[in-house]
């Protein structure tokens, strides 16, 4: 595919990297030439130096051939010219923007191609990130919470600790440990190595990462079957109130005690007017021991170290762990960082570019693809899929689980039948008659037309047969 | 099987990419097997022990390293081009050794250089009574030099990412590389070659129906549009005597000597602008159209020729020729008067452009210093101006003028060394001198003992060496080659 991106930041960095990776051909603009060339020499694409809102700019890095643009430079307004410059004279099929506005949304008149800036997917990081932290506070125990099926359905990571009801056992023994809840286990990172067969005779051991798809309504069980049970977070403190971090605040102010540390005089002003006063803003430095220790950092229930700042983000996480915080979350946007705080002092890094890739991935996805979740920094990938066709056109319809050839290490989780586009969460609990059904995939359970499939897939690398598996093919046999 | 060597490169593809390189080459002396088998001659055998060794040792390499994945750096791109610049050479002369008894190694290893790095400088005699696939083999290799063996491996084998970015760029001559064509490597790599193919084809035709048999076509075809040199008569293109045929030749050289990237463009927005449009373009068809109409009046003058259309026709052939550093002759240009070979040689050194099959410093570089040179200028009479050096509408950044101004310096010391190496072994002043300019050029004929009548078998083992390397340095632009001679390069 031809896809263009706009911006070398760093989520347009992270876009083409995973994006380069699959052979797709890729080109970016970005106004800073020494960016441009720090990329060029790193990955296989071609750069344009150049203001991408301009016609001239664009037609000069391919937008008449393009398939894709991906506008995810720092400022909503170039990427919502962009778009549509690049509708008006390019024609360009699909254009996806990154915007931080709340108040762009898809399928508005604003943005649609008619009447607005011809956005055909409207994509914010930061937001994606919020809901993400939001997840783990709700749930402290996992790693991870992704949802599928508009929230039904849970990708959960947990890192296996000894003691817990699951560990030490084997699969198949799962539904006698745990009767009341359905779950099934996709994949197993032991020493960050997937196990490549999952099987009945797989035991899950101390310390592995473990990917669980379970539903919504179940994830407390879990969690508790696998790792130690830690009491609500009920405190926390937020390091830096950029973007996030006010996002953040905002949504979980009404039932937490939040205070967030910000050295910047005029920005600590802003939150304050802006958030409900019951949270405290505090002006000051976030790797001050004497502040924390004042604001008593031995009673939060949770860290969360949100600055712009790499360093400043893990040394004051670092510092807060110390003094007795009980879990610290730090965003870590460099990969070198992230890598070297794993299994550190720090209990979560988080990469808001690689976080928010899956939303971006979800486009570019041959095949019915309506959900994608790249996990482990891009190794491996989670998608929700629409089986469509017929036994003839579709190679999953009408078929057995284990008559369906997947890649060695891809394993379909579940099965989401007669799903309602979007169902509100809180309509999942009731029980009534035609409401989407979980089905989790044993060997024998047939997959039908219309049935939303979760596969997981260990290497990135076998992601174009897991695609193909979603398309319908005309002489399919 | 591992092999634990402790160097930096059995840990990258590098030796993989360099059998799966072997094993392309070898696919290649499929071109001189066909012809052997459509003459029916009795070099059917050698290719295919040439093409058994070539592909063994390739297969031995992919089979012995290929664990290795790490992502290639730009260190084991200029790496992978000298290994494979220095060893397909010695496979390429295999089938020459087999053949032509008593060529020594040194010989054959300079032919098929001069073959590979498209110089056109032969020591073999007597080319007429080769035959025909012999010398089918001489010209294919020219053809395959022209464009880049890996450029051509970047296009075919699905190298690596990024790595194929290393490799293309330390294998194509010009200082401003990364600009690329398409997004992907490989897909620019492709695009280039089947450019170079489709005129390559024009080329065969054209040659065909201006009167040549059709494997002299073909073979003539490979040296004109690698710009080589190599002909398959001792007379070169006097040997025809044909003025169609020289124009056909003349043609198809000026089309080679401009950059195929601009081909590729003009082939995809489906105009011709951008070859008029380039600054570098334009100054390489003024000079060389200039310089003709130059040398024909000076010929004309000196009452070389009576007729001014005969003055004409030699001086655009021979011109043409020589600063598209091909090499062809049409008639011994060395009787000339002395101005007008020295001026010849002169243009083979800056005439053609940077992504062109030709060698030289090229035109772009040439004009980045006359433009450096004259804002020098400006900046004396006006102290606090701003000029920077635009190429068309862009600045070109200090660090590619210095680059420039440092390879203009050490190509210059090349050619001096050179030079002095030459007259230490006893070697003529002339000769020596052309000699070198004609191997670092990559044109071929000098002046003197190698001048367009005569040829380098002359020459001894060691002013073979130095004329071989000279051709290799030349043809991967010096940098390639001398960075692995800094101990930087080595050190972890």
């Amino acid at each position: 595919m031809n896809i263009l991106i706009l911006g070398a930041g760093r989520v347009g960095e992270s876009v083409a990297e995973s994006l380069v990776s699959e052979n797709n051909n890729i080109t970016v603009v970005d106004t800073d030439p020494s960016r441009l060339q720090d990329l060029q020499a790193r990955l296989d694409l071609k750069v344009i130096v150049g203001n991408a809102i301009q016609p001239s700019v664009l037609d000069q890095a391919g937008a008449a051939d393009a398939d894709m643009l991906i506008a995810c430079a720092a400022s909503d307004e170039t990427n919502l010219v962009a778009c549509k410059v690049a509708h008006e004279r390019f024609n360009l099929p699909t254009t996806i923007a990154r915007v931080r506005s709340p108040e762009f949304i898809e399928n508005d008149p604003l943005t649609s191609r008619a009447t607005g800036f011809a956005v055909d997917h409207v994509v914010c990081p930061e937001q994606i990130v919020t809901s993400y932290i939001e997840k783990l506070i709700a749930f402290p125990e996992a790693l991870q919470v992704l949802a599928f099926a508009g929230g039904m359905l849970n990708l959960i990571a947990v890192r296996a600790i000894e003691g817990s009801p699951l560990v030490k056992h084997r699969l198949g023994e799962i539904p006698g440990l745990v009767p009341n809840c359905e779950l099934r286990v996709v994949a197993i990172f032991r020493n960050e190595k997937a196990l490549m067969t999952l099987d009945g005779n797989s035991t899950i051991e101390h310390g592995d990462e473990v990917f669980v798809l379970a539903a919504a309504k179940d994830i407390h069980d879990v969690l508790i079957a696998m790792h130690n049970p830690s009491d609500p977070v009920r405190r926390l403190v937020i390091a830096g109130g950029g973007n996030v971090g006010l996002r953040l605040a905002r949504s979980i102010a009404s039932d937490h005690r939040l205070k967030i540390i910000e050295p910047r005089k005029t920005r600590c002003d802003y939150l304050a007017s802006q958030l409900p006063t019951r949270v405290l803003v505090l002006h000051g430095d976030a790797s001050d021991a004497r502040l924390l220790e004042e604001e008593r950092i031995g009673d939060t229930d949770m860290f969360l170290a949100l600055t712009n700042d790499d360093e400043t983000n893990i040394m004051s996480a670092l510092l807060a762990k110390q003094m007795g915080a009980a879990k610290v979350l730090a965003i870590v946007n460099r990969k070198a960082y992230a890598d070297l705080v794993q299994g550190t002092q720090i209990d979560i890094a988080l990469s808001p570019a690689h976080t928010a890739i899956g939303s971006f991935l979800t486009y570019v996805r041959r095949g019915n693809v309506v959900a994608v979740h790249s996990l482990r920094r891009g190794t491996a990938e989670a998608l929700e899929g629409i089986v469509l066709g017929d036994r003839k056109s579709s190679p999953m319809a009408h078929r057995r689980v284990d008559q369906i050839k997947l890649p060695r290490g891809a394993s379909i989780g579940a099965i989401v039948r007669d799903t309602k586009p979007d169902p509100a969460p809180e309509r999942t609990e009731e029980t009534a008659s035609n409401h989407p059904q979980i089905l989790m995939a044993h060997h024998d359970t047939v997959i039908e037309p219309g049935d939303h499939v979760v596969i997981f897939v260990c290497n990135k690398k076998d992601i174009h047969q897991v695609e193909k598996l979603f398309q319908v093919e005309a002489g399919y046999l | 099987m591992k092999l634990a060597l402790p160097t930096v490169w059995p840990k990258s593809a590098l030796l993989t990419v360099l059998g799966g390189v072997l094993v392309l080459f070898s696919m290649t002396l499929l071109i001189p097997l066909t012809f052997a088998l459509i003459f029916g001659e009795a070099t059917t055998t050698l290719f295919l022990q040439s093409m058994a060794v070539c592909a063994s040792c390739g297969l031995l390499l992919i089979a012995l390293f290929r664990g290795s994945q790490r992502e290639m750096l730009p260190r084991d791109g200029f790496m992978l081009v000298v290994l494979v610049w220095g060893v397909l050479p010695a496979f390429g002369g295999l089938p020459l050794m087999l053949h032509i008894d008593g060529l020594s190694f040194t010989d054959a290893y300079f032919e098929s250089v001069s073959g590979l790095t498209t110089t056109g400088a032969t020591v073999i005699e007597g080319l007429d009574h080769l035959p025909i696939s012999i010398n089918v083999w001489r010209h294919f290799m020219v053809l395959l030099g022209g464009m880049g063996i890996l450029v051509l491996t970047v296009a075919i084998l699905p190298i690596l990412g990024v790595g194929g970015s290393q490799i293309y760029k330390a294998e194509t001559p010009g200082p401003m590389k990364e600009d690329k064509l398409t997004p992907r490597i490989s897909e620019t790599a492709r695009g280039l070659w089947l450019v170079y193919f489709g005129i390559s084809l024009a080329c065969w035709l054209s040659y065909f129906l201006a009167g040549m048999s059709w494997w002299d076509a073909f073979m003539h075809m490979c040296s004109t549009m690698g710009l080589g040199g190599f002909s398959a008569y001792d007379a070169s293109f006097a040997h025809f005597d044909s003025p169609t045929i020289e124009l056909v030749a003349i043609f198809f050289m000026s089309l080679a000597g401009v950059n195929f990237g601009l081909y590729f463009v003009a082939w995809r927005s489906r105009s011709l602008k951008s070859l008029w449009t380039d600054l570098e373009a334009r100054s390489y068809f003024v000079l060389v159209f200039a310089s003709v109409m130059a040398v024909t009046l000076f010929l004309y003058l000196h009452e070389v020729y009576d007729d001014p259309l005969t003055a004409l026709r030699f001086a655009a052939f021979n011109v043409v020729s020589i600063a598209t550093t091909t090499g062809f002759a049409s008639t011994d240009y060395a009787q000339w008067p002395l101005f007008v070979p020295v001026y010849m040689l002169l243009l083979c050194g800056i005439a053609t452009c940077a992504g062109s099959t030709g060698g030289g410093i090229k035109m772009v570089r040439l004009l980045l210093i006359l433009k450096q040179s004259r804002n020098e200028l400006i900046r004396i009479v006006h102290p606090r101006a701003v000029v920077p050096v635009k190429l068309g509408r862009s600045v070109i950044s200090p660090g590619i003028l210095q680059s420039v101004l440092g390879f203009l310096v050490v190509y210059l010391l090349a050619i001096c060394l050179g030079t002095l190496v030459l007259l230490f072994t006893g070697l003529d002043a002339v000769t020596s001198f052309t000699a070198v300019i004609a191997s670092i050029n990559n044109t071929g004929p000098g002046l003197g003992d190698v001048g367009p009548s005569g040829n380098y078998k002359g020459l001894s083992d060691v002013q073979t060496w130095v004329c071989t390397i000279l051709m290799l340095l030349g043809r991967l632009e010096l940098m390639s080659v001398l960075v692995l001679f800094v101990p930087h390069f080595w050190r972890h």
